[in-house]
């Protein structure tokens, strides 16, 4: 921190006196950046907290006593605008959420990890390049029009090949977050694998295996970590989607029986349902409350993704 | 040669930033409007015409929902508030707690809900029960084979089109179908299924059902598109089945009447007052009510 007041006197006398007075400036300004980059490195900590306490504050009148926490969290019952009998179970959307990231993921994961081992083993030059570039560039897609893709294009084709009576379903939507997914968990993959120093290819490849079984048996053990919080990241991105999951999935509260059946995701229930809800009704308060349950599981997965990194971190260290 | 015409441009922009700065310190003057999403396209036609009629009231129209509409009427931040459902007394009581004083309703038209089928399905008409089977709690219609479409591979179970449970249109064909009365003139109220398909707008219902062979949903009259097809509505079996049209929205014999047709709503802070109050005037003038059926909805009327 003060080493650059120090080393200042060594660079020796300035060439002119414009260069020495740009070093008494610098010398002078530096604690000031200083705390400037600090107060940006706090104000992430700051949002989070301001977040979390304005969803908390506007839950906080049902979460404790008006709302059957029990009943919230295993009825399938939502009704939230009865006027004969308001019902505020999520587990229905609870199992949407759940089955669309897990249909996504069965879908991303392999593909995503492929992807990055081609990348990152098997091809080169150009190639990889403009592999590197067009990946990065489906992770910038919108998700309005991953969501519109989904609705318009998926769809239909869904319909047509399965017989479905409706093509915005668990399977449409499972896809398309898939796709959404597989940008994050090729890059974070990718970086992964190479981190393994080469000196373990050279080692594996001496010993006679071929390329193949290199990636298996010795790369996979060797990164580990880093695809896991790879697969991670993904779950995060696929759990935490709105706009596209709200075009594609079809919106029904149900437990979903088969591939095809529509389904509603939690984030969904929060975007449809939020703009027109009477501000401070239970209904409004209930939709906090959904999304303080959101922002717990999205704070889990990441948690994990992180300590998962960091053990990688540390393996790296040692 | 391009910089000074970019430039002359700008100087034109500023005079006339200037001129419209000038003006409303004298006479122009802003209505903001806002509110259902039924009403959005008869609001910003409203709004364009007057324009040619009143050049010096400005009329700003947002859409977001009934409920969005009303909540910005008692926080102060419109001067009208769309809604195709009435007001409730909890929304009535934060009203008063703000302003003092009630708000003011205006019926400015009908809108017939219409129920619509994909442009295939050889069904022509449904009663009220039937319906009420089909989105109700319980129902017992779930395949159209029971209500006799059975010849087509592609009807097979009924895809249930509904809104979001916060929209003013969900809300009112609960009201109007699913609530019913038995013998003894008792009022039956009913939940919706859950498992329904659901849709943020009124358009978004259309074009699902224009795309989904077996879907039936509903959404107001003025939305009909060429992929889908309106309901004959009967009150029973054994009743008369009513197509959805301006004169059988507000025909004052019941028996004839459209029966799922509901008031369209305005609502102002108080007894309005100078360009709130005739702008409200000339929609409920005859030449406001043009707008009304030109756009598909149901003019007020003498009946």
């Amino acid at each position: 921190m003060t080493s650059a007041g120090s080393k200042a006197p060594e660079r020796g006398p300035a060439p002119g006196g414009l260069g020495e007075m740009l070093l008494v400036v610098w010398d002078r300004a530096e604690p000031v950046i200083e705390f400037l980059i600090r107060l940006c490195g706090y104000s992430a900590i700051l949002f989070v907290f301001a977040i979390f306490l304005f969803v908390f504050r506007e839950a906080a009148p049902v979460l404790f006593g008006k709302l059957d926490l029990v009943e919230f969290f295993t009825s399938t019952r939502w009704q939230p605008t009865s006027e004969i009998r308001p019902s505020y179970g999520i587990l229905a959307m609870l199992v949407g959420t759940v089955s669309v990231t897990a249909l996504a993921m069965v879908l991303a994961v392999p593909l995503g990890l492929g992807a990055a081992v081609y990348i990152s083993e098997f091809s080169r030059g150009k190639v990889r390049e403009a592999l590197k570039v067009l990946v990065e560039l489906l992770a910038a897609v919108p998700s309005i029009v991953w969501g519109f893709i989904g609705y318009m294009v998926l769809g239909p084709m869904i319909m047509q090949a399965t017989g479905a009576a409706v093509g915005i379903n668990l399977l449409c939507g499972g896809i398309i977050l898939a796709l959404m997914s597989v940008p994050i968990i090729v890059s974070v993959g990718e970086d992964a694998l190479k981190a393994v120093p080469d000196s373990y290819r050279e080692a594996a490849l001496a010993l006679g295996v071929s390329r193949w079984e290199m990636v298996w048996k010795v790369l996979f053990p060797a990164a580990q970590n880093g695809l896991l919080a790879a697969v991670l990241l993904g779950v995060g991105r696929a759990i935490g989607e709105t706009m596209a999951v709200l075009m594609a999935t079809g919106n029904a509260v149900q437990i979903p029986r088969s591939l095809v059946d529509p389904v509603r995701t939690l984030t969904a229930t929060i975007a449809a349902e939020l703009g027109e809800a009477v501000k401070g009704d239970i209904h409004y308060r209930v939709l906090f409350v959904i999304g303080l349950v959101l922002f717990a599981v999205t704070f889990v997965v990441n948690l994990i993704a992180d300590l998962v990194v960091k053990g990688v971190r540390r393996d790296r260290a040692a | 040669m391009s910089t000074k015409f970019g430039i002359e441009r700008l100087g034109i922009g500023l005079l006339g930033v200037c001129l419209a700065g000038c003006a409303s310190r004298g006479e122009l003057s802003v209505i903001r409007v806002e509110g259902s999403d039924t009403m959005v396209n008869l609001a910003q036609a409203w709004a364009e015409q007057y324009r040619q009629i009143r050049p010096d009231i400005s009329v700003q129209v947002l859409g977001g929902g009934s409920g969005v509409g009303i909540a910005s009427l008692i926080d102060g931040n419109c001067d009208v508030a769309n809604s195709s459902r009435q007001m409730q007394p909890q929304e009535i009581e934060k009203f008063q707690a703000r302003h003092g004083s009630p708000p003011r309703e205006f019926i400015v038209g009908y809108d017939a809900l219409a129920v619509y089928v994909h442009r295939d399905n050889p069904l022509e008409a449904i009663s009220l029960q039937q319906l009420a089977e089909i989105f109700g709690e319980g129902g017992r219609i779930t395949h159209w084979w029971q209500l006799g479409v059975n010849e087509d591979p592609r009807f097979g179970r009924i895809v249930r089109v509904n809104r979001q449970n916060s929209s003013g249109t969900y809300s009112y064909f609960r009201e109007a179908v699913l609530y019913q009365r038995d013998p003894q003139g008792k009022l039956i109220r009913r939940d919706y299924g859950l498992g329904s398909i659901d849709q943020s707008g009124s358009k978004d219902v259309i074009r699902l059902i224009s795309r989904t062979p077996g879907a039936i949903g509903y959404s107001g009259m003025g939305y009909q598109a060429p992929g889908v097809k309106m309901l004959k509505i009967s009150r029973g079996p054994g009743q008369p089945a009513i197509a959805p049209t301006a004169a059988s929205a507000r025909t004052p014999d019941p028996s004839q009447r459209y029966p799922i047709t509901r008031p369209l709503l305005m609502y102002t802070v108080g007894e309005p007052e100078g360009p709130v109050m005739d702008y409200v005037g000339w929609i409920l003038s005859p030449e406001g009510q043009k707008v009304v059926e030109a756009l598909g909805y149901v003019p007020r009327g003498e009946g």
